[in-house]
């Protein structure tokens, strides 16, 4: 399995306000398989990205394991992580983080520049994923700081498709996208699952969850029972 | 693989106030580790005693020198530190003018830093300082001008190409965007994040600005009152803070 998580529990600890404590995932299990996608669904509130940010390591799991190609996430020291989100483990978030600055061609390139692909492979696949995604040619060289919502979003995805990481996580990546788009994001996925990458992913557009996703895993199942 | 630094134990006393008690940490090759805290955490305090500016009052700073492995700096005569201090280490200041000689010409002061390690042939010198220049974004016709007729931004760029000519392993930087403007901050951080990149630097850099460690920094480490009161990857730190003081600092930053 590429990604396995076993009996995961989080709570929030808000100390400055009055230390209360919110329970808001237990006993979360799921696994994973070489070029299988797995749907995350359930409510709003239900943990959807919470659980998504535990297997990134970018929220800290209260107990359980989470191994993501045979690192156990909930224990590994930082540079562990951070390896294995430059080798292993991608993540298509909602948002670009942007750095300013730095043009548009770079920021899709980094992920293979940080792996060691040469510059010319690395320039020739993130021009390849911007044309695929309709960034127009003369906004390549520029950085995505001004660009719009919807330029920003499929800037982030062609950055999170870069490079084939064997395990990896969506969310929405369809969003807000128009057909013609979404479509090519559709295939992205489809290629990185023929190429065998385990999957994970929130999508509220349910006809791409049919078409892409080969289960569903309802997270408000691991949703603590208020005491 | 080796650590590069390996800090245990380290504290430093202000009389019976604590300055820092109790810091351990590892940083490997290649790791950018941010130090956050208020005014009066004790980082600046730390940092002048990992960079050798301090003497501990207890503790180990054991240094992977190039030529003899790992040494604890902290026992090292006077003149091998120093020999560290321009070779294998860099400081940044928040201050240029700390960290620069100001009656000097800019390419003077890239120059002296690489004389200092032997460097004689005035060509050869002259090129590397201007390369460095241009890699800080200065032009080559400022080479001969002095620090005192450059910009804050530009002050902060020359020492840093000062500091790095020599091709050091560990960067100790101390609020090396304060007191800048955010667009003369924004340049300085990508050209920072492009160097400790391309040279596969180690970095240690004290800040209060959260917004940099998020760009800059692989792992953080937040201090309050001398102690350590949190430790992580950084985007785990500041999107999922465990400690209450780190919640504060973290819920206090206003949005833009």
């Amino acid at each position: 399995m590429m990604i396995e998580i076993e009996n995961v529990s989080k709570n929030f600890v808000l100390h400055n306000q009055g230390g209360a404590i919110i329970p808001v995932m237990a006993g979360a299990s799921l696994s994973v398989g070489r070029g299988e996608c797995v749907a995350l669904t359930g409510a709003s509130g239900a943990g959807k990205s919470t659980l998504m940010r535990m297997i990134y390591g970018n929220y800290l799991a209260a107990s359980g394991r989470i191994v993501v190609g045979g690192v156990d996430v909930a224990r590994a020291e930082p540079r562990e992580i951070l390896a294995l989100r430059r080798e292993t483990l991608g993540y298509v978030s909602q948002f670009l983080r942007v750095v300013p600055r730095v043009p548009t061609r770079e920021v899709v390139a980094e992920p293979l520049l940080a792996v060691g692909v040469d510059r010319d492979v690395a320039m020739a696949r993130a021009e390849e994923l911007l044309g695929r995604l309709n960034i127009p040619e003369g906004l390549w060289g520029l950085s995505p700081t001004t660009f719009s919502g919807g330029e920003q979003q499929r800037v982030n995805i062609a950055r999170g498709f870069a490079h084939g990481y064997p395990a990896m996580l969506l969310d929405e990546p369809t969003a807000s996208l128009d057909a013609a788009n979404r479509e090519t994001v559709l295939s992205l996925i489809e290629e990185a699952k023929a190429r065998g990458a385990a999957i994970v992913g929130i999508f509220h557009d349910e006809a791409a969850r049919a078409r892409v996703c080969d289960r569903e895993i309802d997270v408000s199942v691991f949703t603590p029972k208020a005491a | 693989m080796t650590p590069l630094l390996q800090v245990r134990e380290v504290a430093k006393f202000y009389g019976a106030r604590v300055g820092c008690r109790d810091v351990s940490f590892d940083l490997y090759p290649g790791e950018v580790m941010g130090i956050v805290g208020e005014s009066g955490s004790g980082k600046s305090t730390l940092l002048g005693c990992l960079a050798g500016h301090l003497a501990p009052d207890a503790g180990e700073v054991i240094f992977d020198t190039a030529v003899d492995g790992p040494r604890d700096t902290l026992r090292m005569s006077e003149p091998e530190r120093r020999m560290l201090g321009r070779t294998d280490w860099a400081f940044v200041h928040q201050h240029a003018r700390d960290g620069l000689r100001m009656g000097v010409s800019a390419g003077g002061n890239v120059g002296e830093r690489l004389m200092a390690v032997g460097a004689r042939h005035y060509g050869d010198i002259r090129s590397a300082a201007v390369d460095w220049l241009g890699r800080v974004e200065i032009a080559e016709d400022r080479v001969d001008d002095r620090p005192t007729a450059f910009s804050g931004g530009m002050q902060q760029r020359l020492q840093i190409a000062r500091n790095l000519v020599t091709g050091p392993r560990l960067v100790f930087m101390d609020e090396p965007t304060g007191g800048l403007d955010v667009s003369v901050q924004a340049r300085l951080l990508d050209l920072l994040r492009g160097l400790v990149r391309e040279m596969g630097l180690s970095a240690i850099i004290v800040t209060h600005d959260l917004a940099v460690v998020r760009l800059l920094a692989d792992r953080l480490m937040v201090m309050k009152d001398g102690h350590v009161v949190e430790t992580g990857l950084t985007d785990q730190v500041l999107d999922d803070p465990q400690h209450g003081y780190t919640q504060l600092l973290v819920s206090s930053v206003l949005q833009v």
